[in-house]
């Protein structure tokens, strides 16, 4: 940790942010990010070069060191949205977050971009579970069509348009910096489907944990930016095949998640996998 | 105040955090700045409430009810903001 402050090469107030596979520290204006010793350290550099391809909407990293062996990124802090947006008078900033993602899926992929880590992580919810499994959940998973379960995993090829997306976006991958909003997080950052970054609010809205009108103009915002991920007239022609995987991995951290702290599944975690039910006997996407 | 119009006297009247001013004479009414967008914005909402066409969901969602209460649920609250 004393490492960790130190190479942020500030001063002031020390926060740990995040503490799980990475550790993430608020040192005054700046964040650092360690990873662990066998993170790619490669595939780090060439998304770090994306975030400085994609300047004005990923936030630019201050640096790349290596601290006891494990890679560290430096950021500048920005303000995040808190929960207190939720219900305050400045708001929640979909249509901000919805014309981000719409322009990062316009922008040209530089050749050698890596693939969005985004699909790997419903393989990783699922094998955190284990054998032991909920059935609803992995009766969906089954059900989930192949190209979702792999999307992207197996062959660039698929991707004839090489659309740049973000891979893990929610909430908390948007912050505000020197009086704009930025996208954050490179870690999933990749080619892929990028109606994968549009499945997480999907999923919400699709299970009744996000109001109608919140998912109205982040997805009104994002087609009205001339977002390519969807198409205008029906939406969820592209967005039931990932919406439904990002139901089933949402299911499964939030199983996860409730076993590991010994407590039972909260409200939340009971309509996703009621939302699991219902794909599992739904006809495919 | 005086209406501008007819110099008529104006009463205030708050109707929904608007302030409005009425002549008593005319009934011409005069608005304070910003309050033309906050009706319009009122309007807009109330027009989406009641006319609009609820947003497009798949066969396998969940009926929307209830998630008022959802933004208190604290696990709600930080699935919004975790991966």
């Amino acid at each position: 940790m004393t490492d960790l402050v130190q190479v942020s090469g500030s001063e002031g107030p020390v926060h740990v942010l995040k503490d799980t596979r990475v550790l993430v520290v608020r040192v005054g204006a700046v964040v650092v990010k360690a990873y662990p010793d066998d993170a790619d350290e490669d595939e780090l550099t060439a998304r770090l070069e994306l975030c400085r391809v994609l300047g004005d909407l990923l936030l630019p990293p201050l640096g790349l060191v290596r601290v006891g062996g494990r890679p560290v990124t430096i950021w500048p802090a920005g303000d995040p949205v808190t929960p207190e947006d939720l219900s305050g008078p400045g708001g929640v900033p979909w249509e901000e977050a919805a014309r981000l993602l719409a322009a990062l899926h316009s922008r040209p992929a530089p050749s050698g971009a890596p693939l969005s880590g985004g699909p790997a992580r419903l393989a990783r919810a699922m094998a955190r579970l284990g054998a032991d499994s909920p059935p609803e959940i992995a009766a969906a998973y089954a059900s989930l069509p192949e190209p979702a379960q792999t999307r992207q995993a197996q062959t660039r090829q698929a991707h004839t348009q090489q659309t740049l997306t973000h891979g893990d976006w929610h909430l908390g991958q948007i912050v505000r910096h020197d009086g704009r909003w930025w996208l954050i997080d490179p870690d999933d950052l990749g080619i892929g489907d990028p109606a994968w970054d549009l499945a997480r609010p999907a999923a919400w809205f699709a299970s009744g944990l996000l109001e109608p009108a919140a998912w109205q103009r982040f997805l009104g915002a994002y087609v009205q930016a001339a977002g390519p991920a969807v198409s205008r007239d029906d939406p969820w022609r592209e967005l039931d095949a990932p919406a439904r995987a990002l139901t089933v991995q949402l299911a499964a951290t939030a199983v996860a998640t409730a076993r590991h702290e010994g407590r039972p599944l909260d409200a939340a975690g009971e309509a996703l996998v009621s939302s699991c039910r219902r794909i599992a006997a739904a006809d495919a996407p | 105040m005086q209406c501008p119009k007819c110099r008529g006297n104006m009463r205030t009247y708050d109707r929904n955090g608007v302030h409005i001013e009425q002549c008593e004479n005319c009934r011409g009414i005069f608005l304070d700045y910003g309050e033309l967008e906050t009706l319009s914005r009122l309007e807009t909402q109330w027009a989406q409430q009641s006319y609009g066409p609820p947003p497009a969901a798949p066969g396998w969602g969940a009926p929307h009810h209830g998630h008022h209460q959802r933004h208190r649920d604290r696990g709600w609250v930080g699935m919004l903001f975790s991966s």
